[in-house]
């Protein structure tokens, strides 16, 4: 205890002394030879301040206005994520074909460096805003926001943010999405969700890729399915092909009954 | 790593809260399921406090475990993750801790 002012030392709570100053006092409040007192108003020794916040609290408080934003104009948007090259750019440049003429679908692609992934789903008749992460492992709410603003989606449309190639990082980044696709090649191996079991957990919707490619894979697609079970009991999990078309015709139909009427 | 991009919300936000204080320890909450390694927060922890008035703060962790409650039968049971199976076998299950990333507190000089 502090022999001058008598602080507990141990203790989260504050008091105020006479002089009207505020004192918290925390674990790390020790008194000794080094403990000079003052009593002058300012305090020479370390005060505790509890903040009790959300590390993610900023990014989580613009993913919630991005999602406002984004109710308001009637625009569903998707966090989609995967690792590099398991065909999330194939899958869109599929969707937007396929599509044509019934979903205005725009883009905002992320990656660390490079603009290959918009000039292909420019190609195929986006809209696309492509934002370069540099070292950035993930996209974070500022930066969906900053491409939501060049993007200016029109009212009723589909806005799917390509999300950096990681099933890390991108997990913990609430983007102000309506839903989280997870995608997972079969190349890739049927035990990436009980490795990447954050991503996995996070996601709405699982879309096993490449299923053309299972003659020539060593994939199990019940024990991944089944896994997925247990990992992610509320995720909807389809397997497809968007070279050779399987499957698509279901994705198509999740993406319309999610789309704004 | 972005453990990185943590260390630098616990700067950002201490900074917010707290404008000009200089701080010598922050004790963060970084729950078993928060999808951060706390190891690697201690290695950025430095890197990310550098040139501001955290730099030098000692980093307290504490790590609460996972804990979750079935939905089919009730029972309340520390997971062994990745998977949270229920001893019961269902996978429906509540998490009920360990999902926390958060500053809890700091020490202001």
């Amino acid at each position: 205890m502090c022999a001058t002012c008598g602080c507990a030392g141990d203790e989260l709570a504050g008091h105020e002394h006479e002089d009207g100053t505020w004192h918290e006092d925390g674990p790390g409040h020790e008194d000794g030879p080094g403990h000079e007192h003052a009593h002058d108003g300012q305090h020479p020794h370390g005060r505790t301040v509890t903040l009790a916040e959300k590390v993610l609290a900023r990014n989580d408080a613009l993913a919630r206005q991005n999602r406002d934003w984004l109710r308001e104009r009637g625009i569903l948007a998707l966090n989609l994520m995967s690792s590099p090259g398991a065909g999330k750019t194939t899958l869109l440049e599929r969707t937007a074909a396929g599509l044509a003429g019934e979903l205005v679908v725009g883009v905002i692609e992320g990656d660390q460096e490079t603009a290959l992934d918009a000039d292909r789903m420019r190609a195929a008749g986006c809209q696309v805003v492509q934002v370069n992460t540099g070292t950035g492992c993930h996209l974070d709410a500022v930066m969906v926001r900053d491409a939501l603003t060049k993007l200016d989606p029109p009212g009723g449309s589909v806005v799917v943010i390509e999300n950096v190639g990681n099933l890390v990082c991108p997990a913990l980044f609430d983007l102000g999405e309506a839903h989280r696709v997870v995608l997972a090649s079969v190349t890739e191996g049927a035990d990436k969700p009980v490795k990447y079991p954050h991503m996995f957990r996070s996601a709405d919707l699982v879309l096993v890729t490449k299923t053309d490619l299972l003659p020539y894979v060593d994939f199990d697609l019940a024990r991944c399915t089944a896994d997925l079970g247990m990992i992610s009991p509320g995720a909807t999990v389809l397997p497809v092909s968007a070279r050779a078309g399987d499957g698509i015709g279901q994705w198509y139909n999740w993406l319309r009954r999610q789309a704004p009427a | 790593m972005h453990e990185l991009a943590i260390a630098e919300g616990v700067v950002d936000t201490v900074t917010q809260r707290l404008p000009g204080a200089r701080i010598t320890s922050v004790h963060l909450e970084i729950g078993a399921l928060s999808g951060v390694v706390t190891d690697s927060i201690r290695f950025c922890f430095d890197l990310a406090t550098e040139g501001t008035g955290l730099e030098g703060a000692r980093l307290e962790i504490t790590e609460p475990p996972a804990r979750c409650r079935c939905r089919s039968c009730g029972t309340e049971f520390l997971p062994d993750p990745p998977i949270i199976l229920c001893p019961c076998g269902s996978a429906d299950v509540a998490v009920l801790g360990g999902e926390e990333l958060k500053i809890l507190a700091v020490q202001v000089a």
